[in-house]
């Protein structure tokens, strides 16, 4: 056992062993942001060589890289310490967000490269989430530009109270002051109307050294900080500790039947031992008996991971929250909540994604895009979408109500993500607003005649038989010959398609992504009315989406929606064209045609796949009558 | 609360690792958490003890064994599983063994690929973990600075470096399809200094290899080799030579630079590393051709 001996041979108590400053305080969080080439990257590879916090080996790769892929000619070029990736490196761009570690024996400093071509505020938002301060660079010679006004726009849009106006190149101007000036007083006129708390201009040289960590002989005439002071002494206002108690509640510890704790990070407040608390959303009140970890004092604060234990045995489940019973977060199935969009896929209003918030995943959907936001000028755009890298002001309504803040009051509890149920992708990013009130008026009256009372009167269950399948597969032709079968047994059935929905309930949509979306969910609604009336329903829809179909078998009990895959080839609908509609769609005459220009998504896991090109329609409609039999439903 | 006032840095840290673990446990199924051996394993091994504590941990340890770690790391490796009651288990490419492939028959690239990457894959595919904690750092290699905390592999190991999940706040997107898992990084924002101080504050054990110490070494292609066991074959005119060095990284012997350094306690190693000038991946032979090379190896599944 002699290689498990303590390794300190010293006996220096432990917490004397860290005598610097950067050892008191957590690292400093900082995005750095500006547009291609205004020197990111160089600024902070020479921030890190001016600390001597370039390793030789580092360095001598540099040298070498500089020689290669450098901008610089003979000089060393700082920015290729900052690309990592070889493809965006041979490009000369850099397409993600980098993070660098420096340290300085003042603070430690984390930092978030982000990119600064205009599609990549995905990237930005990703930064800034995580960020404390912003540091924002403009190239002298151009000023501000609209990527700058963006920038600062969505880094306030996530929080981040501080700012840094680095005006860089400011050699290339002749450090003249009135450049400057002029710069630093338009961002702070354009600023007044975003949430900053602190805007600190400094004129810099990325590439020659100035003010980045000692003050320039080349600007007499600015007497504020350099950049690296500023950074070691900005006080960025941790103040999630005097506020109210919150803690959401990640993982439950039940080693034993004799332990029961509840494991999460207080993300704002403070706890101790003997606290009354409240849990949401159930609302019950408790006492916490004692609080483990990390120190030894049964308490803990804002930015600790504890594990607490309580007085009593509530049921307390993972996405609960622990709060100071006398400021409580909202508790909410509808709210107004600001999106950025990260994906390629654009929003679909009324499809359901995944809503993560805290510890709590719940499905939602987007129920009203109220507006889309320019972040070049902060003015209100109407909106049927947003896409990959856009802003807007949302309604949302989630399967379940959610316990959160508003993101203003408090970044962890009021932000979340939405997930893409098919692709698992994250596909926007989301900081709540307010509660809307006008969910909590709904009350869900308790009937006498239920549905299960409805169902006893006839002689089968109800179903929803969904028939999906490219325009021409021969949905309709099987859809028909399954409901005359049904009819001559003395099922009740009805049959929804196009004809009867679209013209009626749905003539108010076209073929657009969304509007086939809205389309679906309409029906899904009516079909579920119907099945609670005890009826077999056939649906003969193209319903082209994964997520829509999903979402219909969701809204129905379990067993009670069968996906038949009306499976035909694309070629044989297309010679088929009964409607003639696949020759005017390849004409160009009809646009977002389900197979020419709008993808179709073939069910993965379908009840019934039934290829028309093999067996004849007659066939093909008893072998679905075959499956209800073999599922009880008659 | 000077407990956490003097080492708030070190603390906060501490409690991301802590976070990033429980949400892990709490999202996946089937867990499991690489052990290296080395100091950043046993930092992870040691902050997992505390998220999980009054309890075991709610997982195994894996280690892939590559059949050319130094023998103190192995004796280590089971002292510690011994002393700590943890769940250990050690996978080796056996397909790999029988081949004879090792680092001097075959050279490193190939032998890291095969006893490594590919002992890896094995060795999740086997016992079906869905998700995998490792101890990397984004700052110990370029391509690792991107590295997501949560990082989505395909469900054939590789990982595609334009495809990856935006990580937004600390709300990670857990979500996989079967076959499909998860590299989490819980020690992501550490830096090496990091590591150490933490090892110091908390007096964690670590393999004696890290301090200095006589061993026997040669030189070769400028890189101190030292001689661990009678496999390794000299070359004409190597002659083992004791020298006064250690070992800032671990691995494969024959792949694995030592330096010569006179820090033999914690302290001297944190103030060795404070004045040091060189990186500690200096000291790996697998990375030295291309600054690219690490991200060539993580898409084939490295981790
Ligand atoms: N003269 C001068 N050139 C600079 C300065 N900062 C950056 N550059 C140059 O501007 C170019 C773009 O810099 P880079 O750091 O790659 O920009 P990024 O795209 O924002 O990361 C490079 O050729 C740099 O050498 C500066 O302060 N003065």
């Amino acid at each position: 056992m002699d290689s498990l001996a303590p390794s300190t041979s010293s006996a220096a108590p432990a917490n004397a062993a860290i005598a610097n400053e950067a050892a008191t305080r957590p690292a400093l969080r900082l995005i750095t942001c500006g547009s291609v080439d205004d020197g990111k990257s160089t600024l902070i590879g020479r921030l890190l060589y001016e600390q001597n916090l370039i390793f030789d080996d580092h360095l001598e790769s540099l040298e070498r890289d500089s020689k290669k892929h450098g901008t610089t000619g003979a000089d060393i070029d700082f920015a290729l310490l900052l690309d990592g990736l070889e493809a965006e490196r041979e490009q000369g761009i850099t397409i993600d967000v980098a993070y660098r570690y420096f340290s300085t024996p003042r603070r430690a400093f984390i930092v978030a490269d982000t990119p600064g071509h205009e599609q990549y505020t995905r990237n930005m938002a990703t930064g800034a989430s995580n960020a404390d301060l912003a540091v924002l660079l403009v190239d002298a010679r151009k000023g501000l530009l609209k990527q700058t006004r963006r920038h600062a726009i969505i880094v306030s849009l996530l929080g981040i109270r501080h700012v840094v106006l680095a005006v860089n190149k400011i050699d290339l101007v002749g450090f003249d002051q009135t450049v400057f000036d002029e710069i630093a007083s338009a961002f702070r006129t354009f600023a007044a109307g975003l949430n900053f708390k602190h805007i600190e201009a400094i004129p810099i040289s990325a590439r020659h050294g100035d003010n980045i960590s000692a003050r320039s002989l080349h600007t007499p005439w600015y007497d504020g900080p350099h950049l690296l002071d500023h950074l070691e002494t900005v006080d960025v206002g941790d103040d999630r500790a005097g506020k109210p108690f919150r803690m959401p509640v990640q993982w439950v510890n039940r080693p034993s039947s004799d332990f029961r704790g509840f494991c999460g990070p207080v993300s704002s407040g403070s706890v101790k031992a003997g606290d009354a608390v409240v849990l949401l959303p159930s609302g019950k009140a408790t006492t916490v008996r004692s609080v483990i970890g990390p120190g030894e004092d049964d308490a803990a604060r804002a930015g600790d991971q504890v594990t607490i234990t309580l007085d009593d045995e509530i049921d307390v489940a993972r996405g609960d929250m622990f709060v100071a019973p006398r400021a409580r977060p909202q508790v909410a199935d509808q709210f107004a909540a600001h999106l950025v969009w990260m994906s390629d896929d654009s929003l679909l209003p009324g499809r359901t994604y995944l809503l993560k918030s805290g510890h709590s995943t719940v499905t939602a959907t987007v129920t009203e895009l109220r507006h889309r936001i320019d972040v070049g000028t902060l003015s209100k755009l109407a909106a049927k979408t947003l896409t990959l890298n856009e802003v807007g002001v949302c309604n949302l309504s989630t399967a379940r109500p959610i316990v959160f803040d508003a993101y203003a009051d408090n970044r962890d509890t009021g932000a979340f993500i939405l997930i893409d149920r098919y692709s698992n992708e994250t596909v926007a990013a989301g900081m709540i607003d307010f509660a809307l009130r006008r969910a909590t008026n709904i009350y869900h009256h308790d009937h006498t005649v239920t549905k299960a009372v409805r169902v006893s009167l006839m002689r089968h269950k109800p179903a929803v038989l969904w028939f999906t399948g490219l325009s021409g597969s021969g949905k309709s032709t099987i859809a028909n010959l399954v409901e005359v079968a049904l009819n001559a047994r003395g099922v009740h059935t009805m049959l929804l398609d196009g004809d009867n929905i679209r013209h009626g309930l749905n003539k108010d949509l076209g073929f657009t992504e969304a509007d086939r979306v809205e389309n679906i969910r309409r029906i899904g609604e009516v079909a579920k009315l119907m099945a609670e009336s005890g009826l077999i329903v056939l649906c003969s829809f193209i319903s082209p989406f994964v997520d829509e179909r999903l979402m219909v078998r969701e809204l129905l009990g379990d067993g009670e929606f069968i996906e038949v895959f009306v499976d035909t080839p694309l070629e044989e609908c297309i010679a088929r064209d009964p409607k003639g509609l696949y020759r005017r769609a390849l004409a160009g005459e009809i646009k977002n045609f389900t197979g020419v220009d709008q993808a179709y998504e073939a069910p993965e896991n379908a009840e019934l796949h039934l290829r028309t090109d093999r067996k004849p329609a007659e066939v093909l409609a008893n072998e679905v009558i075959e499956e209800i039999v073999r599922r009880n439903i008659l | 609360m000077t407990w956490r006032a003097a080492n708030t840095r070190l603390r906060r840290l501490e409690a991301e690792a802590i976070y990033i673990m429980r949400e892990t446990v709490a999202e996946f199924a089937k867990p499991v958490m690489l052990y290296s051996i080395g100091k950043d394993s046993g930092v992870m091994l040691h902050i997992a003890r505390k998220a999980f504590a009054p309890g075991k941990l709610p997982f195994p340890l894996l280690h892939v064994d590559t059949t050319w770690k130094f023998r103190e790391m192995i004796a280590f490796r089971d002292a510690i599983v011994a002393q700590l009651g943890v769940d250990l288990l050690v996978h080796v490419n056996e397909d790999g063994r029988a081949r004879g492939v090792s680092p001097f028959a075959s050279g490193s690239a190939m032998h890291t690929q095969v006893m490594k990457t590919e002992g890896l894959r094995q060795a999740l595919d086997k016992w079906k973990f869905d998700v995998a904690f490792g101890g990397a750092r984004r700052d110990e290699e370029k391509s690792r600075a991107k590295e997501r905390i949560f990082s989505h592999r395909s469900a054939s190991h590789g990982w595609d470096p334009r495809h990856q999940r935006p990580e937004l706040w600390r709300l990670f997107n857990t979500r996989i399809k079967p076959g499909e898992s998860m590299r989490v990084f819980p020690l992501s924002d550490w830096t090496e200094l990091d590591v150490w101080d933490y090892i110091r504050l908390e007096d964690i054990p670590v393999v004696p290899l890290y301090f200095a110490k006589e061993r026997p070494v040669v030189k070769r292609d400028g890189t101190l080799i030292m001689v661990d066991d009678d496999r390794m074959p000299l070359l004409s005119g190597e002659t083992p030579r004791m020298m006064r060095v250690r070992f800032r990284t671990l691995g494969c012997y024959p792949l694995t630079g030592a330096v010569p350094s006179d820090a033999d306690t914690l302290d001297a190693i944190i103030a060795e590393m404070r004045g040091s000038s060189t990186s500690e991946r200096q000291g790996r032979v697998i990375d030295r051709d291309e600054s690219g090379s690490m991200e060539k190896k993580k898409r084939e599944g490295y981790f």
